[in-house]
């Protein structure tokens, strides 16, 4: 039942978006989760945000090609929405380098297949200046090797081991795994004093 | 050897390690609403999947509901589409659904444990980051996403990575007018809004162990707010008192079975914790959020800070001469990053905070005019929240500039306050009383702000463009504060409302 599709390189041009605390509100607000899919949320990512600044990012037609999202700490903070992962994911990006995310985000990333690596504040600051001053540059992002490869430098990033080992072998999507030994989870279930001994 | 709560729920919930390293993990209690279940019962049907315990699944509707006209079909016609879409997925698989036709509807995570589904020693998951209430009872619940959601139904189990544990001790006495929500909003404040990430907060200290259930379910509650995706507290005779009798409960002698168990999955005397923290109650004073994340906030004496004051305002708790004893116990050298976050990103955060706002650096944040009064959210819309705000309320009227709403949790949590007459109070007042749902916590119902509304709101998230308008600002501060905000028209230290 998984998806099955191993995700290890990344290859493409970055999107900078400065800013810490970037919550999933604003990546997606709330009144696009009335839909009953995840249909068109690529065209409302960042909204709000988007019509409040003059120079968002996400607004500027250079970037719309962008592969790699970069962000500053805990980005994907607040609700639980898939949508936020969904949204960035429609909108075009495949992976997300960032210097911290908030466990939640990161998990429902993970389980799209959208990619999150932290580096370091010196790092993502060089990525961004390198995003800001040619959009066009391109940026190579290994899963497996745990490396961002840019002009001529290799930066480490850093994962999850459980994350980057389900990318790269194709597990990302995790309901065939937890599926196939369900024996064990009845088992589990039978165990437990309060599914069956308090009644 | 002694181990934590958090430890033994997860032993004990270990279905097996998976071969990427995450743990398969067996959930108790799966808890469903409309919002982040279409898609993954979709997805459930294209892969030919059933719901593997639908017994142990328990559905709600909360937040697209409307709380003033709740005929059906709803206005909204998305908001009336989610909800028969809920009614056929539950239809469907079989799964228990709260809607609006029964008494026992409300906000998914005030019914859960007013029915007594949530009890301790669970595992709970559930598609909203405000699961971590659950915790309160000594359960290990965690807010999902869609697709997560889809996993939960077809195996009843999570893949997920294995969490460490900061003890967080609260010694002392809380002041007259300071509640659980002043705590919590310090907690975080302290600690910084990603201090959590990687943890469990467990809470624990003489002012923990003499809350009730419904302050312990609003620090709970918050936990996530403060980073950390789970938060708990050790079960007791507190925590038994309020689930007996209840309708899901354990009943006679199983409920003393049942207790037995409950007192052995408590973190045992010398666990040993990843990190520990400790707060002095008394020191803390009426809190209010002045910026956009639930951590920008200050004593209701304090100033709006300055960018510059950055560092010394939001991490109290790295400095060495600080009053908040601190003992660190972990050598992980990955710790102190998100431990005792250096805050760097927030200096051009409270930049960003004060041009959104408003607000000019440097004025007291009491006396600043608000235009809504909110009172409800998965955070405080309990009976307790309700009382406490009422007790204030009694007597004034809303200032005539305020739009003022009470928002209960839930029916049962309604008609309890019906029956005491406080709705007559709230009404008298000047305050809409409205149905159950979560309301104006969050823009997807017709509770919204307008413009650049200021409201005062006892709800958990004062992020830009929560409460539905994308220029709109959000106060976070408890229930009493809310109340003494309304009939004043301005932030108003609570306390001297109580002299």
């Amino acid at each position: 039942m998984s998806d099955g599709r191993r995700i290890d390189r990344v290859e493409g041009s970055a999107i900078p978006l400065r800013g810490a605390n970037i919550d999933t509100d604003r990546v997606i607000p709330a009144r696009f989760l009335k839909s009953v899919t995840f249909e068109g949320l690529g065209e409302h990512v960042f909204e709000d945000d988007r019509k409040s600044m003059t120079n968002h990012p996400f607004s500027d037609p250079c970037y719309r090609r962008a592969s790699i999202l970069l962000t500053n700490e805990n980005f994907g903070s607040g609700s639980s929405r898939e949508h936020a992962p969904q949204a960035l994911m429609r909108w075009g990006l495949a992976a997300c380098v960032g210097e911290s995310f908030s466990e939640i985000f990161q998990a429902n990333a993970l389980v799209i297949g959208l990619p999150c690596a932290t580096v370091d504040a010196t790092d993502i600051e060089y990525l961004m200046r390198c995003a800001e001053q040619d959009a066009n540059q391109r940026m190579v992002f290994c899963v497996s090797e745990l490396t961002l490869q840019v002009l001529d430098r290799t930066i480490s990033v850093a994962m999850p081991p459980a994350a980057r080992l389900a990318l790269i072998n194709g597990s990302w999507d995790a309901t065939g795994l937890l599926l196939n030994q369900f024996h064990e989870v009845r088992t589990v279930a039978a165990r437990l004093p309060y599914v069956k001994a308090f009644r | 050897m002694a181990q934590t709560l958090l430890q033994k729920v997860w032993d004990l919930h270990t279905v097996r390690r998976l071969p990427t390293g995450q743990t398969q993990l067996f959930i108790g209690l799966h808890l469903i609403h409309e919002v982040t279940t279409p898609q993954a019962f979709d997805m459930l049907r294209a892969r030919g999947a059933g719901v593997a315990f639908p017994e142990r699944t328990y559905a709600t509707v909360d937040h697209i509901v409307p709380t003033l006209d709740q005929r059906r079909p709803f206005a909204d016609k998305m908001a009336e589409q989610m909800m028969a879409s809920l009614e056929r997925n539950c239809r469907e698989f079989s799964i228990p659904l709260s809607d609006l036709t029964t008494d026992r509807q409300g906000i998914v995570h005030i019914i859960g444990p007013e029915l007594g589904l949530t009890q301790p020693g669970m595992t709970i998951a559930c598609g909203d980051s405000h699961t971590s209430t659950h915790g309160a009872f000594g359960v290990v619940a965690f807010g999902i996403g869609t697709s997560q959601v889809r996993d939960v139904l077809a195996s009843q189990c999570l893949a997920i990575e294995p969490l460490k544990v900061r003890r967080i001790c609260v010694t002392g006495a809380l002041q007259r007018g300071v509640y659980a929500k002043d705590l919590i909003l310090e907690i975080i404040r302290r600690l910084g809004v990603k201090g959590g990430v990687g943890y469990a907060y467990e809470y624990a200290g003489e002012v923990l162990d003499r809350m009730t259930m419904d302050e312990r379910m609003t620090i709970c509650n918050m936990s996530i707010e403060g980073g950390a995706r789970v938060g708990y507290v050790n079960p007791d005779q507190t925590t038994f008192d309020y689930v007996q009798g209840r309708p899901f409960a354990p009943q006679g002698e199983a409920f003393d079975r049942a207790c037995a168990w409950w007192t052995s999955i408590a973190s045992d005397r010398d666990a040993v914790f990843d990190d520990e923290v400790v707060l002095k109650a008394e020191e803390i004073e009426p809190i209010v959020t002045w910026g956009i994340n639930p951590g920008q906030s200050i004593g209701i004496s304090e100033r709006i800070p300055f960018p510059g004051d950055a560092e010394g305002t939001l991490a109290p708790v790295r400095t060495e001469t600080t009053d908040v004893p601190l003992k660190l116990r972990s050598d992980d050298k990955h710790l102190p990053d998100t431990a005792f976050p250096k805050q760097q990103g927030e200096r051009s955060s409270v930049h960003e905070a004060l041009e959104f706002m408003g607000w000019t650096a440097g004025t007291p944040i009491a006396g600043t005019k608000i235009d809504v009064a909110f009172l409800g959210s998965c955070t405080n819309s309990r009976l307790s929240d309700l009382r406490e705000a009422a007790h204030i309320v009694r007597g004034h009227k809303v200032s005539a500039h305020v739009r003022a709403l009470v928002v209960p949790g839930s029916k049962g949590v309604r008609h309890a306050a019906e029956a005491e007459g406080l709705d007559e109070i709230f009404r008298q007042a000047g305050f809409e009383w409205r149905d159950a749902g979560c309301s104006l916590c969050l823009g997807m119902n017709p509770d919204r702000l307008e413009g650049r509304e200021v409201c005062a709101s006892s709800s958990n998230r004062n992020f830009k463009g929560r409460q539905g308008s994308p220029t709109g600002r959000t106060l976070l501060m408890s229930p009493a504060m809310v109340a003494a905000a309304a009939i004043s028209g301005e932030v108003t230290d609570v306390r001297n409302l109580l002299a």
